[in-house]
């Protein structure tokens, strides 16, 4: 009910420039403060099972920041990150589901590490690149294209078919590494892209210009959300699908379209991965980003620009982390207790500043004698 | 004094005004809220005796809602003490307020329609964990009883008309025996017929005692079912009329005081809108119609959704310049025929034809760039995007287009500059081009539709009830705006449930009955029978 803000004559006060200092502080407040709590509990989980919470986050911190050799594994690893989350924030902006990055990105890898050799042995390699790139965009791209045809024609529940391609696109994948793409050894995994042949590295680090790309990539994103009709339509879309159809917006094609450029960044970040960091596919290989991504989306809000430090923080996490856990003797699965924790508190946050915004009090008011 | 539960009809000492002072049922003192910038109450103070209607008049945006939201534990008052049966009460949560007595049924019905009528008055009222069916029945006959009509609990309550709906949600509000029922707006969607029966209700529930706060920005509806009528202004109570002064003054009397009250010195534009009949005739102007029609339906068929009907071999031509009205009880195909026109449904059969050449193939947004325009009546659901600024939305059905979007990117400032001036061509009422549509009232959203719909060279435009649930000065714009448009030569087609409406604004009338079209009156001497008789006629077959 929007009873108060309906009086016509009691004209409320347009936000000024402190009211907006105090929303960018209230969005920031509501993206780090879930964090900063995740920690503080996982501190005390630390506690329980005997290990310096201390010391494991300065374990995070020196391998995963302060270290040469980490800060660039971190700044490398934000790669993929970016280009799956922009890949996911097109559609989630317009509240459409695709929860099927894994097989999408899987199947695309797969491509490029089995054909990447061959192309890059007939063409001159940044010709490659960009040939195995476009092929591993198409991979990712086609992948999602059953499960947006049937809900922009039949309207079936997109997370449903997005996820059943997954398992598809991930057994298909260990078909391919398996079969026609393995390469001479013994071990189940394809040929390896010689050294000289992979993305080169930034100079005088290990780096490779996949970050670049994936940091273009975002801000074009970006642009392209929040300035051209594509992302209003997506944005009316996603706020109400109803009106999307009585303002005459095509549905069916944009349902489309979205999940083809989503498809299609989730399979550059694969290609980037590849062609920058591992040069084959094993069998049975998954990093499994889908799954961590998600919450990085929504800490940012669905925003490309502010995808970014989370990704930086989420890189720097799981580079620093998996020593810091060597460190203190725990499996690297502590991790995903450390990401669950922030998306637990993430929904607690949203709700509480949610009520704020509604004038509520946070902590309900104890009766007073009073009347 | 649970109402109706209980067997013997309780006493009805309370009823006489005369025999002392009767202890209200429920007394609002001093009641204040405040929302960021917005004074929703101010200090108002109002009481309700048992056996008593009180009828809550006020514009939308008078602060009716947030007071019956206060009563019903939907929010807490800033200040002000709320009591019941002469005792203080805090009503902290709707919980507390059902277990005080406090019923309130809210304007948009909110039945779960696939479930049957049992099961939901059986939800969220069920104790344990197993359904108690038997009794419930014996509740639901009970309560049909007092309010002397019949239920069918096993109906599926999607499948019941609004009328009945809504009685079922009043059962719904009386499940654990009310001292207090609040109506909010409760004749807004329904038809004369059903009007009449909750009048019926009304008196029913009156006689076994209860009190009963009936909010309404209708005069005619306020003068005939009040026993007593508070007026609500900007938050504030502005006047009160007793029970004395109604049963004392005609409705004339009555009305112009209302208004006057309302509106102070514009008083006399308005009044003729607030429902003053013998005045309608005055408002037809002879308009110039084109001699060919610009929009024609040739035998139109198209399936209808939820139950409802859709439309079957349609057969209609507007001329330019003229307003062609649509009656019938809602859920008669009325919305099947406005978005077949529209193209957000697709026909399964006939042609549709504007200025002669066909549309039937066409998007929408192909149809709107010809200048086919529809004012949709689902104005949240579809008309707006909540989240959107208002200055957005008067420019969602031009995505893309120059000067809004140049070489596919977003020019703001040719937004909000056409923005500015449609809110000041439409007196929309909003704080400025920035602010989120979502936080005007329904008045100013139907402005802003009308706004977004009518810019841009309209040649057809299609108004689904385009008055429901606006307050008497934007009813008088809208209708104004209407007549402009046909003035200026565009073909017009306005669907209402409104007959009064209809006889105010058309040049004929087409009455649709299960989806058909039973028959076209020219409006006229006698044209308001007619019609009558064509939609009750046909429901009667």
């Amino acid at each position: 009910m929007t009873a108060p803000a309906t009086t016509q004559t009691a004209v409320l006060a347009e936000p000024t420039a402190p009211g907006r200092l105090a929303s960018i502080a209230d969005s920031l407040i509501r993206s780090i403060g879930p964090i900063i709590l995740a920690f503080l509990a996982c501190g005390l989980i630390l506690l329980v099972l005997g290990r310096d919470p201390i010391a494991f986050y300065e374990d995070i911190v020196t391998a995963g920041l302060l270290r040469p050799s980490g800060l660039q594994d971190s700044i490398t690893r934000m790669a993929p990150i970016l280009l799956i989350g922009v890949g996911l924030i097109v559609v989630f902006r317009a509240t459409l589901w695709n929860l099927g990055s894994e097989g999408q990105y899987l199947l695309a890898a797969a491509m490029v590490a089995g054909l990447g050799p061959i192309v890059l042995d007939t063409v001159p390699a940044p010709l490659g690149w960009v040939v195995l790139m476009l092929v591993a965009m198409a991979v990712g791209a086609g992948w999602t294209l059953i499960p947006a045809l049937l809900k922009a024609i039949y309207g079936m529940n997109e997370i449903i078919t997005t996820l059943m391609m997954t398992f598809i696109g991930v057994g298909l994948a260990n078909l391919f590494v398996k079969g026609p793409f393995k390469g001479t050894s013994m071990v189940p995994q394809t040929a390896v892209i010689p050294k000289g042949m992979m993305l080169l590295d930034l100079p005088v680090t290990r780096v490779h210009v996949g970050v670049i790309i994936a940091l273009v990539v975002v801000v074009i994103v970006h642009l392209a959300l929040t300035r051209t009709s594509f992302g209003t339509r997506l944005d009316v879309l996603g706020a109400n699908p109803r009106a999307a159809v009585h303002l005459g917006i095509n549905v069916p094609r944009l349902i489309v379209l979205a999940f083809v450029i989503s498809g299609a960044l989730i399979g550059l970040a694969a290609a980037v991965d590849i062609l920058g960091i591992f040069g084959y596919m094993r069998a049975d290989w998954n990093p499994a980003y889908g799954l961590k991504v998600i919450p990085l989306v929504f800490l940012a809000r669905l925003n490309a620009l502010a995808l970014i430090p989370f990704a930086a923080f989420f890189s720097v996490v799981s580079i620093g982390g998996e020593y810091a856990a060597r460190q203190a003797g725990l499996p690297s699965d502590f991790l995903l207790l450390v990401v669950g924790l922030i998306l637990i508190f993430m929904v607690a946050t949203q709700y509480f500043s949610d009520k704020r915004a509604r004038g509520e009090r946070i902590v309900p008011r104890r009766r007073k004698a009073s009347a | 004094m649970r109402v109706m539960a209980d067997a013997p009809a309780p006493a009805p000492a309370t009823l006489s005004s005369t025999a002392g002072t009767p202890v209200p049922a429920v007394e609002l003192i001093d009641i204040t809220k405040v929302f960021p910038g917005v004074i929703a109450n101010d200090h108002i103070s109002l009481s309700v005796l048992p056996g008593e209607v009180l009828c809550l008049l006020g514009e939308n945006g008078a602060g009716k809602s947030t007071l019956m939201s206060i009563l019903s534990g939907l929010y807490r008052p800033d200040e002000g003490r709320i009591r019941v049966d002469g005792s203080d009460v805090r009503i902290d949560s709707p919980r507390r307020g059902r277990d005080l007595g406090i019923g309130m049924v809210h304007q948009h019905l909110s039945l779960i329609p696939t479930l049957t009528v049992l099961e939901n008055l059986m939800l969220g009222s069920n104790k344990g964990i197993i359904l108690d069916e038997k009794t419930a029945r014996t509740r639901i006959a009970d309560l049909a009883s007092t309010l002397g009509i019949t239920v069918d609990a096993d109906a599926r309550a999607g499948s019941l008309a609004l009328g009945q709906q809504q009685h079922v949600e009043i059962i719904k509000a009386l499940w654990k025996g009310s001292k207090v029922l609040i109506l909010d707006e409760p004749t807004s969607m329904l038809t004369p017929q059903g009007i009449a029966e909750l009048q019926k209700v009304l008196v029913e529930l009156k006689t076994s005692g209860l009190a009963i706060i009936f909010i309404t920005h209708k005069l005619h509806e306020a003068i005939a079912i009040g026993d007593r009528v508070t007026i609500l202004k900007q938050g504030r109570v502005v006047g009160t009329i007793g029970p004395e002064i109604l049963r004392s003054s005609t409705p004339q009397q009555l009305q112009r005081r209302i208004v006057a009250t309302m509106f102070g010195e514009e008083a006399d534009e308005v009044a003729d809108v607030a429902e003053l009949r013998e005045d309608l005739e005055g408002h037809r102007v002879r308009r110039t119609m084109s001699e060919t029609p610009l929009l024609e339906l040739v035998g139109v068929s198209a399936p209808g959704h939820h139950g409802q009907y859709g439309v079957s071999d349609v057969s209609l031509a507007v001329r330019g310049g003229e307003i062609l009205g649509i009656a019938g009880v809602d859920g008669n195909g009325q919305r099947a025929l406005a978005e077949v026109i529209a193209g957000q449904r697709r026909p399964s059969a006939g042609d549709i034809r504007l200025a002669a050449a066909s549309i039937v193939k066409l998007t929408v947004s192909s149809r709107q760039r010809l200048g086919l325009r529809y004012v949709t009546d689902d104005r949240l659901g579809e008309g707006v995007v909540r989240p959107f600024a208002v200055g957005m939305n008067l420019v969602l059905k031009r995505i893309g287009d120059k000067p809004f979007w140049r070489r596919g990117t977003i020019d703001r400032v040719a937004i909000n500059a056409t923005a500015r001036e449609l809110i000041a061509q439409f007196d929309i009422r909003t704080p400025s081009s920035e602010t989120r549509i979502g936080k005007l009232s329904g008045g100013n959203i139907q402005k802003a539709l009308l706004a977004r719909e009518l810019s841009f060279q309209p040649r057809v435009v299609v108004f689904s009830k385009p008055t429901h649930g606006l307050d008497v000065r934007t009813i008088a714009m809208v209708r104004e705006r209407i007549r402009e448009l046909a003035g200026r030569g565009v073909a017009t087609v306005v669907i209402s449930t409104d007959l009064d409406e209809l006889i105010d604004l058309s040049d004929r009338v087409a009455v649709l009955f299960e989806g058909k079209i039973a028959g076209i009156v020219d409006n006229g001497p006698g044209a308001e029978t007619r019609i009558g008789e064509l939609i009750v006629g046909a429901q009667a077959a």
